[in-house]
């Protein structure tokens, strides 16, 4: 409860944004934001973060966020006043950014099942990285959805392992963040 | 071509010297005058390098929270950023609820933590804590300094942090190698820091939208906070002149008294939980209101669903994050409220004369109605003194006195706020956001340090003043003569008034038991101790407090069970209010859900 005299709010509705948050890259920055989501009982979804710009020691942190509206908005407000934060887009206010995400799956098996691992893989255009008698190690990128579904087929197929690598994305068209 | 300025400075900035001679050196060039500290292994170099200069005046306290608080008073009545110096481990943590505290009442504080040398980081050595870790979340911003070469930079950027936007306490944790190491020392520059600019105009259409919403209100108010006095005497200045040409009304939150003078007819007194009847009704009644520099803390709005209804809602604030918090606001201003009340006031003097704005008569009319509750009366005795009384006789015996006033926390602390009058700013000190006992005095040395001349005095519970009693001993070596006045109702009385409303009269644990005997306590420490529990010694006692020119100890023994009022009980709103001759019937009032918050 963020106020002392708040009641339950009634449930207003809840979306999903993706924001994308280019932070000096020093030591801590990564703990305060995850801090700050703890602390303020944010939610994260997802979160991706790597150097893009070495000469700059720019990071860019992408964060997979549901909240209302007003939680949204205080969210973006909160990372914004960070010192070492520089911007904070709101990647799905611009309509639907391009979201992909990296999955390797580990999926272990023989016989038949193991032929129809590799057929689902194939069938969804994933790669084999790794191959033995009894196993198959394959990466897939996608949207989020394509990347749940595929989990889900392979989990019938002898999943044993998955590693992801949360959300990168960016917003349509010509115009840079 | 010519030489730019920063050019000009890396000249004569190359001077080689030790990474505790910096911190020395960069102290000086922030023209830091005290700093507030306590010794100990790991910043040894930086108080030797203190001991060969005498610009930096040590202030040697005797616990660093207190350190910190004294930090604090010395920034809020100075306008100024306050410096500490402490150890690392145990004293890193002793400060956090000072840093905690000046996050939360948004005070410029620069504190230098010692921490173990570099290649013994993270191997749990003595006295090594995660301070950068631990201080996170309980700063603006934080540092671990691990290279002599980014020293420099980041010393003068921790000021730049501290108290440029929303202000705030900065860490700046420094291994005991890199004290020792030498390195180039820079001089502050123009810009210090590459990205964090904080906003501090405000956006010109927002405001004439808000000027011109002010122009049509029939029932308007102004409401604003500690950001007004942040911001920094033109500020007040401004909203006064604002004030005056509006014919509004205002009332301020705990953190803005003396923004604006308490003894004008305009203003309506402190809102909030035990701001006054007239306040709070107003806040409740308006048709727009005019937020400036405070931030709908839940003190102030009470349930929030309930919280003025019937308002379009300005929201000045430097911190974006403020604006949409709690309340909605339909007209959000980010900036600085100098900047926004010196575009207002130009843009209110420009409205067109031929406009008529709607006659505050009505609204006026309604207030005098409110006030005329008299919602500050309390019973008065001849036999016992009511702590009231002792706050109202402590105003008048100081009226025209160059007057600094700190308090504890709890009920004391209210009485302060609602029979103490602030005609400027920065002369009231006290722990909002955070509400942390034992603020009181080591602010009081602080606010001392920074006006060795002034009256000051720590308004003070008889609990609270034990949480950093040992700081007498501070106001002893320093010869600062400070006046601890405390109103003695023998209970952690803000509890006790909680317990009796909401509890069923079970004190669980409020009694103040086996108190020292303050007198004898003051003595003890070097000082002088009053003691008063007659009402018609009272005037004479006060007067020899604040005569002694060292510091005091004033044991005031008050009514124990004396409520603070009015009240906004918990779950209700501001014009549910109760009023002192009606706490009889409290227990009525307040809801069963009202009973689980705080
Ligand atoms: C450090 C800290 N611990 C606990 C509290 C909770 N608390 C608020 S007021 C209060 C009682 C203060 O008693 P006293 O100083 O005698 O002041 P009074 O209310 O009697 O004026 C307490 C325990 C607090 N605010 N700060
Ligand atoms: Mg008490």
């Amino acid at each position: 409860m963020s106020s002392v005299y708040s009641e339950p709010s009634p449930a207003a509705p809840t979306s999903r944004h993706t924001l994308a948050v280019i932070v000096d890259n020093e030591p801590g920055v990564l703990a305060r934001i995850a801090g700050l989501f703890s602390g303020r009982g944010y939610n994260i979804e997802s979160l991706t973060v790597s150097e893009t710009e070495h000469e700059k020691h720019l990071s860019r942190i992408t964060i997979v966020t549901t909240g209302t509206e007003a939680e949204i908005e205080q969210i973006k407000a909160q990372l914004a006043r960070l010192v070492p934060v520089h911007r904070v887009r709101d990647l799905s206010d611009e309509g639907p950014a391009i979201e992909r995400e990296l999955v390797l799956l580990k999926v272990v098996g023989q016989g038949d099942q193991r032929v129809e691992a590799l057929r689902l893989a194939q069938a969804f255009g994933a790669r084999t990285l790794d191959a033995t008698l009894s196993s198959f190690i394959f990466e897939f990128t996608g949207a989020l959805e394509d990347v749940e579904r595929f989990i889900g087929i392979m989990a019938d197929c002898g999943l044993v392992e998955v590693s992801r690598t949360g959300v990168a994305a960016m917003s349509r068209g010509a115009e840079a963040m | 071509m010519s030489k730019t300025k920063s050019e000009t400075v890396s000249e004569t900035a190359n001077e080689t010297m030790s990474g505790a001679e910096m911190v020395v050196r960069a102290l000086q060039d922030q023209g830091v005058e005290h700093l507030f500290g306590y010794p100990g292994g790991a910043v040894l170099p930086i108080y030797d390098a203190l001991f060969h200069q005498d610009t930096v005046r040590h202030i040697l306290v005797r616990h660093e929270q207190a350190a910190v608080h004294a930090a604090e008073g010395y920034a809020r009545s100075s306008g100024k950023v306050g410096c500490v110096l402490v150890t690392s481990g145990p004293g890193a943590t002793n400060a956090v609820t000072g840093l905690t505290d000046a996050l939360m009442d948004s005070i410029p504080v620069v504190c230098i933590t010692g921490q173990v040398p570099t290649q013994l980081i993270g191997s749990d050595a003595f006295q090594e804590a995660d301070t950068v870790g631990i201080t996170r979340h309980c700063t603006k911003h934080n540092y671990l300094v691990k290279r002599i070469e980014d020293l420099p930079r980041v010393l003068h950027e921790a000021f730049y942090v501290a108290s440029h936007g929303r202000p705030g306490p900065v860490v700046i944790d420094i291994p005991k190698d890199i004290q020792f190491a030498k390195g180039a020392y820079a001089r502050p520059t123009d810009n210090q820091h590459k990205t964090y600019r904080p906003v501090v105009s405000g956006d010109i259409e927002r405001i004439r939208a808000a000027v011109a919403l002010m122009a049509s209100a029939k029932r308007p108010i102004f409401y604003t906070g500690g950001g007004v006095i942040n911001s920094g005497p033109e500020a007040a200045r401004l909203l006064r002149e604002l004030v005056r040409l509006t014919g509004f009304p205002i009332t301020s939150t705990l953190m803005g008294l003396g923004a604006y003078p308490a003894s004008d007819q305009q203003f309506l007194g402190m809102l909030g939980m035990h701001g006054t009847y007239e306040a709070n009704h107003a806040m409740h009644d308006c048709d727009v209101m005019i937020n400036i520099g405070a931030r709908f803390d839940d003190r102030i709005t009470g349930r929030i669903d309930a919280f003025s209804p019937g308002s379009r809602k300005i929201h000045i604030d430097i911190d974006p994050s403020s604006i949409n918090k709690n309340v909605k606001a339909d007209i959000g201003i980010v900036g600085d409220c100098a900047h926004v009340l010196e575009d207002m006031l130009r843009l209110w003097k420009g409205l067109p004369q031929d406009v008529e704005k709607p006659s505050l008569k009505g609204w006026w009319g309604k207030i005098a109605g409110w006030r005329a509750r008299n919602c500050l009366a309390y019973r008065p005795s001849d036999t016992v003194i009511k702590p009231q009384y002792a706050l109202e006789r402590l105003q008048a015996l100081t009226e025209g006195r160059d007057t600094y006033i700190t308090t504890e926390v709890g009920q004391h602390q209210m009485w302060a706020a609602q029979f103490l009058k602030f005609d400027e700013p920065n002369r009231w000190m006290t722990s909002g956001g955070l509400g942390t006992m034992g603020y009181g005095l080591p602010a009081a040395i602080g606010a001392q340090i920074a006006h060795p001349e002034a009256l000051v005095i720590d308004v003070a519970g008889e609990a609270s003043i034990l949480m950093n009693m040992q700081e007498m001993s501070t106001a002893l070596q320093h010869r600062l003569p400070i006046k601890v006045f405390i109103l003695n109702n023998e209970y952690m009385g803000m509890v006790r008034q909680w317990q009796e409303l909401l509890h069923g009269g079970r004190y669980s644990e409020s009694y103040s038991h086996s108190l020292p005997d303050f007198v004898k306590l003051a003595e003890a420490y070097g000082g002088v101790g009053i003691r008063c529990d007659n009402p018609a010694d009272l005037d004479a006692a006060i007067l020899e407090m604040i005569d002694t020119p060292r510091p005091v100890i004033f044991d005031c023994i008050v009514d124990k069970m004396e409520n603070c009022f009015p009240m906004i009980p918990s779950g209700k709103a501001h014009n549910e209010m109760i009023l002192g001759d009606a706490a009889e019937d409290i227990g009525a009032i307040i809801d069963e859900k009202g009973k689980a918050l705080v």
